[in-house]
């Protein structure tokens, strides 16, 4: 139907944009992303400039938050590499939220423009409307309320007890910010005002509770198994949550700033499980949406040129061994990823049969919705990268253990090697391996009160000990009492780490 | 389905909080650099700001994060020589094998310096806070000499240039409704009576005359106020207003003979930069008096005070006689705030040095806000020194400091001009 109306004039090229030529761009991509199935939250574009860019940058992409000097310190960084032309500003910023709000930079050329659009108002807006672990985890029409409610309350928080003392709890949650997420429950959505009413609530009932938990008033004798019974009575891996509703001296507001940090946490938590998928998903449509808008003829040639030479950009692969070199590039692999799925469902070989038998041959758009809905990094890599992705990268996978004096090369892209760098890949982005395995583990509620976390290595990696230290001094006055951390080996010996402050 | 909206004209200084924030935490590794930084600065370079170096260890916020060891699986891209099982030897530091981005970053950042920059405003606020020039506030106001002319009012006679066109004209409109208002009430009852005869059946045509006239008569008379009058006019009112002085003026003194040597002025112009910059911040403009001296005093300009070389002895006094005389030609103790900065390596005839102290006494310190005297030296103090110090209990617009090496200005500097307790 689209393709039915010839286009004999295409859109200006620019460079210059206007915002009428913006709304025409828009329109077709737009049209282009309906046409392809794209569901997405309505889009707010904003036009900001460089400096504008760069706050947003330095506040992790929130369109507003409370004041902290480690935003700060991201600010002059961001500032500092910029001015001395270590980095380009990121081409765009788009925020998970309702309508979903994209920025573009003004001195951005009509090409880019249009490219940002495509990429963020459609393909990374339409991931963050669809994909289950966003689904589950965020509220995007309620972020926007929420970050206006903690935004308030800080500043609320700071004008009655002062900023010194806001900024202290503020710094011991950010150490244990990566601590703060459910992994199981689903959050609630709320609104502004419910927030702010359940707030008040709240802060009263947890006060009695905690009061309860620390109950100093003896009651009947104590028996030996109550008394070996731990609490928490299983392990809990929200750090956060469980200060939050258990620490014995916090003071009403200071729960709250530790919920709020824990509940910022968790929105972030889905975008750090998906960056391959998002981001791979979001070049895909800007390079398939782009690609169809000139096979129409809106776009012209001189745009097609400046966009691919972008795209390029985008999705270059640096090699191990160039200088350049800084990890896999979550774009250029997300990117192989999806469209060699299509490849896969249009023209499959003999091999993607082999591999791939359920989707060679199916119909591409249904499969690649499908996997952008129901997966995350890990299990996506897993499940759908190809041996042909594989040899593009030339991927190939070393072990490292520090037992050996030597690396070893444990597989590369050939037949008998496929399976095992899908597996490691995968893993590498699994981050309950990336981030240490810490769980609370036991509170000495009939004792001193000292808090016991515990942290069990996987595959013999050890805590950095110098900034773990550092983070207990931060728990230690969150909790208040004693904390200690232990280390459970593999034997299952268990040795203490650490603790805060050091015995004497 | 979509909002384009125009937020660049917002403000731009969303991160204006959280960087003050910064600055706030960690503002003594701040002021730490910027005195370290004072020292290394050149010194016709004032305008700028400073780039701020502390390192970055004190400022990272800590994690819980993985450490080295242990056994990782990595998977690159770019594999051009590899086969299984093949084995390499563990490269150097932490590049090929880091572990994740998380550790790779928290292991390579560890070691940079965290590098900003601040403002000039900021730079000059770190560097002279808790500074306040000596004396300023109970000398201001007995001095006030230097008169501004500021508007006050209207007046009724002046100079055409100053006629204000708006008042005179609204005086020129009252005038004529006040001269005019009954006239016109009368009129307006004459013809209200002149209309009425024309709409009886048989008009009185003698009355009409004579209404015709009275109302001609009147229209004149209306007609004959003035459209504008010298009593209408109102020109601008000024007044001279005493004000503080916001010009000063600083003297620096040095001596240039033989004993000096590069180095020591180089320590010499430090200070003197200090105390211009220093200066700057409380006066609009700050002039600057060269004077050199050997045994002969001479009034010259920047690059010959600081880079010429000169031998012979030493007479002290003839620069401050020199000093004397220029204020007296030049600066106006009434109208400039005059500071005095000496440096010297100590050296004077011995015979001039209670000369010194003399004029000092009875010539400048009473005309001067206030007079630092910095010797640099190593040795012991010697005649000068002593004389002067004799001064001080007499004087408290008078200081001498005595420094030995280049990092001794800057809290020399400080303790010169710091905070008196209340």
């Amino acid at each position: 139907m689209a393709k039915a109306q010839p286009k004999t004039d295409p859109l200006s090229d620019g460079p210059d944009w206007t915002f009428e030529l913006l709304e025409s761009y828009h329109q077709h991509i737009a049209r282009v992303a309906r046409h392809y199935g794209l569901e997405t939250y309505p889009n707010q574009i904003e036009v900001i400039t460089a400096e504008q860019m760069m706050d947003a940058y330095s506040s992790i992409g929130m369109p507003l938050g409370y004041h902290h000097w480690s935003y700060g310190k991201k600010f002059i960084q961001t500032e500092q590499n910029y001015k001395r032309g270590y980095m380009g500003l990121a081409y765009e910023i788009v925020i998970n939220s309702d309508p979903c709000i994209a920025y573009l930079m003004e001195e951005n050329t009509i090409t880019m423009q249009a490219l940002v659009m495509a990429h963020a108002s459609y393909g990374h807006n339409s991931f963050f409307k669809n994909n289950y672990l966003f689904k589950t985890w965020t509220d995007a029409s309620s972020i926007i309320d929420y970050l206006l409610f903690a935004k308030g309350y800080v500043s609320r928080c700071e004008e009655k007890y002062g900023i010194a003392e806001v900024e202290e709890v503020l710094d011991s949650c950010h150490a244990l910010m990566n601590y703060g997420v459910d992994r199981y429950k689903r959050p609630q959505k709320i609104s502004l005002e419910e927030e702010q009413k359940r707030q008040e609530e709240r802060e009263a009932y947890l006060q009695s509770q905690v009061n309860d938990l620390w109950r100093t008033i003896p009651t009947k004798p104590v028996t030996e198994v109550e008394r070996n019974k731990r609490f928490p009575s299983e392990p809990q891996e929200n750090i956060l949550y469980f200060i939050e509703k258990n620490a014995p001296l916090l003071k009403p507001w200071q729960r709250e700033l530790v919920r709020i940090v824990r509940k910022i946490s968790q929105y972030f938590y889905p975008q750090k499980q998906t960056q391959v998928m998002n981001e791979g998903w979001a070049t895909f449509w800007h390079y398939t949406i782009l690609q169809h808008l000139y096979d129409e003829g809106v776009v012209s040639e001189r745009f097609m040129m400046e966009f691919l030479h972008t795209h390029t950009n985008v999705v270059s692969q640096p090699a191990y061994n160039s200088p350049h070199y800084s990890g896999i590039n979550p774009y250029a692999l997300g990117f192989a990823i999806f469209t060699d799925l299509r490849r896969i469902c249009e023209t499959p070989t003999t091999e993607d049969r082999e591999w791939f038998p359920d989707i060679a041959g199916s119909d591409w758009l249904e499969t690649l919705h499908f996997a952008m809905q129901n997966f995350k990094d890990e299990s996506f890599i897993s499940q759908y990268l190809s041996p042909k992705v594989i040899r593009d990268f030339h991927l190939f996978a070393i072990v490292d253990d520090s037992k050996d004096p030597s690396l070893e090369v444990a597989a590369i892209h050939n037949q008998q090697g496929y399976q095992k760098i899908r597996q490691m890949l995968s893993a590498q982005y699994n981050l309950s391996l990336l981030e240490p395995n810490i769980q609370v583990y036991n509170v000495d509620v009939r004792g001193d009160r000292s808090l016991t976390l515990r942290y069990v290595p996987q595959r013999g990696i050890p805590l950095e000990p110098q900034s773990t230290k550092e983070v207990m001094k931060h728990l230690h006055r969150l909790w208040g009492f004693q904390v200690s951390l232990e280390q459970q080996q593999e034997d299952g010996v268990v040795s203490e780490l650490c603790r805060c402050p050091e015995a004497s | 389905m979509v909002h384009f909206i125009d937020r660049r004209l917002n403000g731009k200084n969303k991160s204006a909080v959280n960087r003050q924030r910064f600055l706030r935490r960690y503002k003594q590794q701040i002021k730490k650099a910027v005195s370290d930084a004072i020292s290394k600065r050149s010194v016709t370079d004032i305008d700028s700001g400073e780039s701020i170096t502390i390192p970055s260890k004190d400022i990272t916020e800590p994690m819980l994060h993985h450490g080295k060891g242990g056994r990782r699986e990595i998977v690159h891209p770019g594999n051009d020589q590899f086969s299984q099982g093949d084995r390499i030897k563990r490269p150097d530091g932490g590049g090929g094998q880091g572990s994740g981005k998380g550790d790779a970053s928290a292991d390579g950042e560890g070691e940079d310096d965290f590098v900003f920059s601040i403002s000039k405003d900021e730079y000059l606020d770190l560097l002279f806070e808790d500074l306040e020039l000596p004396n300023l506030k109970k000398n201001q106001l007995d001095k006030l000499v230097q008169y501004k002319q500021v508007r006050a009012g209207y007046r009724a006679e002046g100079v055409p240039s100053n006629i204000d066109i708006v008042r005179s004209l609204r005086g020129s409109l009252a005038r004529r409704i006040a001269m005019s208002a009954d006239k016109r009430r009368e009129l307006a009852e004459l013809e209200a009576q002149q209309q009425a005869l024309e709409q009886a059946p048989v008009p009185d045509q003698h009355q009409l005359k004579l209404l015709a006239e009275q109302i001609a008569e009147l229209k004149q008379r209306i007609a004959a106020v003035p459209y504008i009058d010298s009593f209408d006019l109102r020109y601008r009112n000024y007044q001279k207003r005493p004000e503080p002085t916001s010009k000063a003026v600083m003297f620096c003194l040095m001596d240039v003979s033989g004993s000096m040597d590069q180095a020591t002025k180089d320590m010499a112009k430090r200070f003197y930069i200090l105390l211009y910059l220093f200066l700057t911040r409380s006066y609009k403009n700050v002039e600057v008096v060269y004077i050199r001296h050997h045994t002969q005093a001479k009034e010259v300009d920047e690059q010959e005070f600081f880079y010429s070389q000169e031998t012979g002895g030493t007479i002290v006094s003839s620069a401050l006689k020199l000093m004397h005389e220029i204020i007296s030609q030049r600066y106006n103790p009434e109208e400039w705030n005059i500071y005095g900065a000496q440096a010297s390596d100590g050296d004077n005839w011995t015979d001039d040095s209670p000369l010194c102290q003399q004029i000092m006494r009875s010539q400048l310190l009473p005309l001067v806000r206030y007079y630092a005297y910095i010797e640099i030296t190593t040795r012991a103090h010697q005649s000068l020194w002593q004389q002067y110090e004799t001064l001080l209990p007499q004087f408290e617009n008078f200081a001498i400091q005595h420094i030995r090496e280049q990092a001794d200005i800057y809290p020399v500097f400080r303790e010169l001009f710091k905070k008196q307790a209340a």
